[in-house]
């Protein structure tokens, strides 16, 4: 699940920022182009492509610093798996 | 009080835009002129939008809402806005506000508001703007303390449709660490409320300048995150806001094209009816497919929303630069056909061209609307 939720995430903020160079564990506030407009076009597309309610207490800027981290916070709010 | 949703059980719901638009010509239409020379919109329309379930119907059932998909919302304000722009505006901010608490609020400040607010029971007003501070929301100064597990909140809000009259605030206030959004019952102690009288446009719409001194708060008075999402707050209800007003610019755009057409079929020049003049016909072919493509891109913004897909942010800033540039264009246009009528107390259009102007103003301006667009310019690339 979480490698293809990595792939997932990295396609969606490069699509939206194809001059920068992104990898699952660059920081993505570090290159200084996150703004509010882009954070609520994050969320909304973490909810709706893992199908998932990110709660407000996870709306943390660590969930949201890379790749990895998304992945990890998707893992975390998916019902568990068999 | 009795009011009229309870002595009215069987008034017309609002559920769609056949319904929307029965209301209006109804209730709205005919007296707009009127509020817009008292500068208010009289507590009896309050109440029949009460019974008709227009204040928030697009909240979920299980709150008691209606659970309205937003393209159908859109359409709603769409008439609405075709028969009073004051009107939609009141509903603009209340839709703000009740989306805001239904999204980000804990389940204890849900059950507090947002019944009330589907309702109509409380009616809110959205409170960014500053003496100091418009397009630029991170420049605000309006601030809040901790204080005793609480807070503390001093600043001056400005513009504030409905501050006359809402009976809750969602105020946003600068934080030790960012910009939080805090729910704010109007008869706090502190709170103050100034009419302002006399706007250009949207005259009826009760707007206000409120301060707030020294106004204490509870922990629970905080609404949703704090820290870096709490930008998003403010990004998605503005969000919604803008969709509003963008089916308000619609409205006006098919409110200037039904005046005009009904004038052009009546007035006559040198022999001729208007409706016959070449140059006449252009404007009124320009009114038909403006308000057709903008009605088009709002639909499409809200089809996005209905989907959850993120890219509804960015056609809600294209819909909306449109329609409200386009409103505003129309609107003149319709004072011109009018020629001397266009510009008295006889015909809507003067009231239609005062509040378009509006349009280009609110929800983000039509400069910081082309500021965003260009600056997204590069996903366009297909
Ligand atoms: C009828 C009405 C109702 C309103 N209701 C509300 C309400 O309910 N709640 C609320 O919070 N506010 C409300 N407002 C305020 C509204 O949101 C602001 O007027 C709007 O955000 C613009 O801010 P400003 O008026 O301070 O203009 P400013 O920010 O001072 O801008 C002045 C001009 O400069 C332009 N400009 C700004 N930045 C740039 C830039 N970077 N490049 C080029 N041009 C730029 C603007 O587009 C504008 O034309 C209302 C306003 C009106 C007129």
């Amino acid at each position: 699940m979480s490698g293809n939720a990595k792939e997932q995430i990295l396609d969606f903020v490069r699509a939206r920022y194809p001059q920068a160079e992104i990898d699952e564990t660059q920081d993505i506030f570090a290159l200084g182009f996150v703004n509010s407009l882009f954070a609520m076009e994050l969320v909304m597309f973490i909810e709706k492509t893992f199908e998932v309610t990110i709660p407000n207490d996870e709306l943390k800027i660590d969930n949201f610093r890379s790749a990895n981290t998304m992945a990890e916070l998707v893992d975390r709010l998916s019902p568990a798996r068999v | 009080m009795t009011t009229l949703a309870e002595t009215a059980p069987g008034a017309l719901q609002v559920t769609d835009r056949k319904s929307a638009r029965a209301f209006v010509d109804t209730h709205i239409v005919p007296y707009a002129d009127a509020y817009d020379r008292q500068g208010r919109v009289p507590e009896e329309l309050l109440e029949r939008m009460t019974a008709a379930g227009l204040w928030a119907p697009f909240l979920p059932r299980e709150t008691g809402g209606g659970g309205m998909d937003l393209v159908t919302l859109g359409e709603v304000h769409e008439e609405v806005g075709r028969g009073c722009s004051s009107v939609r505006s009141l509903l603009t901010v209340h839709t703000m506000v009740s989306w805001a608490v239904q999204r980000w609020g804990s389940p204890a400040q849900r059950e507090q508001w947002v019944p009330a607010l589907g309702r109509g029971d409380v009616l809110a007003a959205f409170c960014l703007s500053e003496p100091g501070a418009g397009s630029d929301a991170s420049g605000i100064a309006t601030n809040v303390v901790e204080k005793n597990g609480g807070w503390v909140l001093n600043g001056v809000k400005k513009w504030i449709t409905n501050g006359q009259r809402a009976d809750l605030f969602l105020v946003f206030a600068r934080t030790a660490t960012s910009i939080g959004a805090f729910l704010v019952p109007r008869d706090s102690p502190g709170v103050e409320v100034t009419p302002i009288e006399d706007m250009l446009g949207t005259r009826a719409s009760m707007i206000a300048e409120i301060s707030f001194r020294d106004v204490a708060l509870g922990p629970d008075a905080l609404l949703g995150p704090s820290g870096f999402t709490a930008g998003m707050v403010l990004t998605g209800t503005l969000d919604l806001g803008r969709y509003s007003v963008a089916t308000g610019s619609v409205g006006i755009i098919q409110a200037a094209l039904e005046a005009c057409a009904a004038y052009a079929s009546r007035r006559t020049v040198g022999g001729s009816l208007l409706k016959d003049l070449p140059l006449i016909q252009a404007k009124l072919s320009d009114m038909v497919t403006d308000a057709r493509a903008a009605r088009l891109l709002v639909a499409e913004a809200g089809r996005l929303k209905d989907a959850g897909e993120a890219s509804t942010i960015m056609a809600t800033w294209v819909a909306k630069y449109f329609a409200s540039t386009a409103a505003a264009r129309h609107a003149s246009e319709a004072v011109q056909i009018h020629g001397a009528n266009g510009c008295g107390h006889d015909y809507p259009v003067a009231r239609l061209y005062r509040d378009a102007k509006v349009m280009e103003i609110i929800e983000g301006s039509n400069e910081i609307q082309r500021i965003t667009i260009a600056s997204q310019a590069e996903r366009e690339i297909i």
